[in-house]
């Protein structure tokens, strides 16, 4: 009898495991970076994995995300919006509802009806309003995100006019050069990030839905905050939400 | 591909760059077209023309050429090739599909210009397309700002003629097509050395029907739920008959349709029952851009109609063949042609209505509605396409691209997810 159902999510920057069993229980959940080698990441999480007593030979497994094909021993890739989807709705006991999911890659918003997608919408190519922009920024500030959205809730007042992430780190440097105070900086970056993210969700956001935030950053309550407030709507979030997608995986892992 | 070296070096091209582009399209064909499984027979004269897509073609026209015949090289379904084959006149299509004359019409043309304006003037500029070198004129047209800007550059180096295409669709508008026709027919006549009349006039239009007719008909066999060819197969018929002689290409997609017909009869489906069933919206998709059919079909999906350009655009309405007087025969030319619903017109409701009406007739499960980046036309016309389609409970994905594979895996997703939505 097959006890464990995976979902593996190989993100560009971290990769996300999920272990439940036919009950719908979460048994584990692994975060690692995802490293240059995507196939080389599946396969530590498989030692990590049988470590603690979870044989990938007796489980249903899927794998979600940038490096979904990487992934030898898979049984079938699913992409990350129908994962996001699925598993949002199971973390947050909701079946209608929308996300945002800032990634490292792309921002992506899924609306949710009754348990699966219905619609989604996704950046382009370019890094504008992904996690990419902000990790660029603050790299650039010498913080790390956390501390960027942290100064930036002791700014305000300035802002930064270009989408574009190279253009914005030259205008993040000319400031810097002005001798413009940090905080004000990480504001100007995060109240950028916040209205391209809000700007591509208003499209998708009805009266009276319920958003959440998954993805890394949902861990910053100032963000969600600013983000809140653009949108003029209460956004939920919740410590599951960066494994949604592999939650989302794990679950579909039951139907193989 | 060795025997057409000297004619490409007759015709001026730029040998070395030539080869880096001749070198990249064995592969693509191969990776889009031959790994499919279960391909109609007839498929076989496309494989071998896109297989010496730069040498078996080019070499007939410089034939003709020799014996007096002038080509005319187009960039649009808005120019009516009749006029020029009443007048023993050969029609070419020019646009570029393909990344590699992309940089060549960066370097003279604004940032934000489509790909495929770019392409072909980067094509021209760059001399590695044989059909440019050979085109003896251009016909341009004034459909979007960004074909008029470059139809200027072109001319630099070429004789181009551009015609002026209504913005509107007004009973004035179709009127005034019809003298822009009547006047295009008159430069026809001067460069050919050929006069029209009723009856070789009369005679074009018979032959550019039998090949919408011959076109409409393969297009017929993808409505069946039994899908007896793939999107990418039809699509690559489709590009090549903007450069085919019109009789054979008719007599070619006869006999495809012809296959067609009796594999549905037979019960022979490219894809496995309740495969979702994609009509492609948007811009034209110009050869040998393939990308998002093959996406598509490596996703687990079926093109089974474009509404575009290189698609239904082409091929859908016929033009009146009983007409007695070159006046008359002009009119029905601009009815036929003013029926044609691209995004440079406003407003623009027949297009969404082509759309819901093919969503219905080739039993479509979902719409891509995909635009070329800095198309600024077809973009904003997404906004009005998805309201239509999900008033009517018909997914649509909105997509937008170029010409470049950096944003194929984005792409996998979307439509990857797309699909996902589809198969519930
Ligand atoms: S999209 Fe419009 S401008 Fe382009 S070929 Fe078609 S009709 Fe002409
Ligand atoms: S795709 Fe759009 S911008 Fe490009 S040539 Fe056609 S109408 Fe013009």
């Amino acid at each position: 009898m097959i006890k464990h159902f995976i979902g593996l999510d190989i993100g560009s920057t971290y990769t996300k495991t999920a272990v439940i069993n036919e009950n719908k229980e979460l048994l584990q959940l692994v975060f690692k970076p995802t490293g240059w080698n995507g196939a080389e990441t599946a396969e530590q999480v498989r030692q990590e994995l049988a470590d603690k007593g979870i044989d990938l030979a007796e489980a249903k497994i899927i794998a979600t995300g940038y490096g979904r094909v990487s992934v030898p021993f898979a049984q079938k890739c699913v992409t990350e919006i129908t994962c996001h989807g699925k598993g949002a709705a199971f973390v947050y006991g909701k079946p209608n509802l929308t996300i945002i999911d800032i990634g490292g890659q792309d921002t992506k918003i899924i609306q949710v009806l009754d348990g699966a997608v219905n619609d989604f919408v996704m950046n382009d190519k370019c890094s504008a309003g992904t996690g990419r922009f902000l990790e660029v920024m603050a790299k650039t500030l010498s913080v790390d995100i956390a501390q960027l959205c942290d100064l930036a809730s002791q700014g305000g007042n300035t802002s930064i006019s270009s989408m574009c992430t190279v253009f914005a780190e030259s205008e993040v440097i000319s400031l810097i050069g002005r001798g413009e105070k940090r905080e004000n900086i990480a504001f100007a970056v995060v109240d950028s990030i916040v209205k391209k993210v809000a700007s591509q969700a208003k499209r998708m956001i009805t009266p009276g839905s319920f958003l959440c935030l998954t993805g890394g950053l949902s861990e910053s309550q100032y963000l969600l905050n600013a983000l809140s407030k653009e949108l003029r709507t209460p956004i939920a979030s919740h410590p599951h939400g960066r494994y949604a997608g592999a939650i989302g995986a794990a679950l579909l892992a039951l139907n193989l | 591909m060795s025997d057409y070296q000297k004619m490409w070096q007759d015709l001026g091209m730029d040998m070395e760059q030539h080869d880096m582009l001749c070198q990249v399209l064995p592969s693509a064909v191969g990776d889009v077209f031959l790994s499919q499984e279960n391909r109609p027979k007839s498929m076989d004269f496309w494989d071998l023309v896109i297989s010496e897509v730069h040498g078996i073609r080019p070499a007939e026209l410089i034939e003709e050429q020799k014996k007096g015949r002038k080509v005319f090289g187009t960039f649009c379904v808005y120019v009516p090739d009749e006029v020029v084959v009443a007048a023993n006149g050969i029609v070419t299509g020019l646009c570029g599909g393909s990344q590699f004359w992309v940089p060549g019409g960066e370097a003279v043309l604004s940032k934000s210009t489509c790909p495929l304006i770019k392409a072909s003037v980067g094509a021209r500029l760059g001399k590695t397309c044989p059909f440019f070198r050979i085109a003896d004129i251009y016909v341009g047209e004034t459909t979007c700002d960004g074909k008029k800007k470059a139809y200027e550059i072109l001319g630099e180096d070429v004789p181009l003629y551009v015609m002026d295409v209504p913005q509107m669709k007004r009973p004035q508008d179709i009127i005034k097509w019809k003298d822009e026709i009547a006047t295009f027919a008159k430069k026809v006549e001067e460069f050919t050395g050929n006069k029209l009349t009723v009856e070789n006039l009369n005679k074009a239009i018979h032959i550019i029907n039998e090949k919408r007719k011959a076109l409409a008909r393969v297009y017929n066999c993808r409505k069946s739920k039994c899908l007896p060819i793939s999107g990418r197969d039809a699509l690559l018929m489709m590009q090549i008959s903007f450069f085919d002689d019109p009789e054979r290409c008719a007599k070619m997609c006869n006999r495809l349709a012809d296959e067609l017909e009796e594999r549905i009869a037979k019960g022979i489906s490219v894809v496995p029952e309740g495969t979702k069933r994609i009509l492609v919206t948007g811009t034209p998709l110009a050869v040998p851009n393939w990308k998002l059919h093959n996406i598509i079909e490596t996703s687990g999906a079926a093109v089974v109609c474009e509404e575009m350009c290189t698609g239904t655009r082409y091929f859908e309405n016929l033009v009146d063949e009983t007409k007695e007087s070159l006046d008359e025969q002009f009119m029905a030319l601009s009815e036929r042609y003013m029926k044609t619903n691209c995004a440079c017109f406003t407003p623009n409701r027949g297009r969404i209505d082509d759309i819901l009406r093919m969503v219905e007739e080739y039993q479509v499960d979902g719409v891509i509605d995909c635009s070329l980046k800095f198309c600024c036309l077809y973009d904003t016309e997404k906004r009005a396409v998805s309201q239509a389609l999900k008033a009517k409970g018909v997914p649509v994905l909105s997509l937008e691209t170029d010409y470049t594979d950096t944003d194929a895996e984005q792409l996998r997703t979307r439509i990857g997810a797309f699909i996902e939505i589809l198969n519930g």
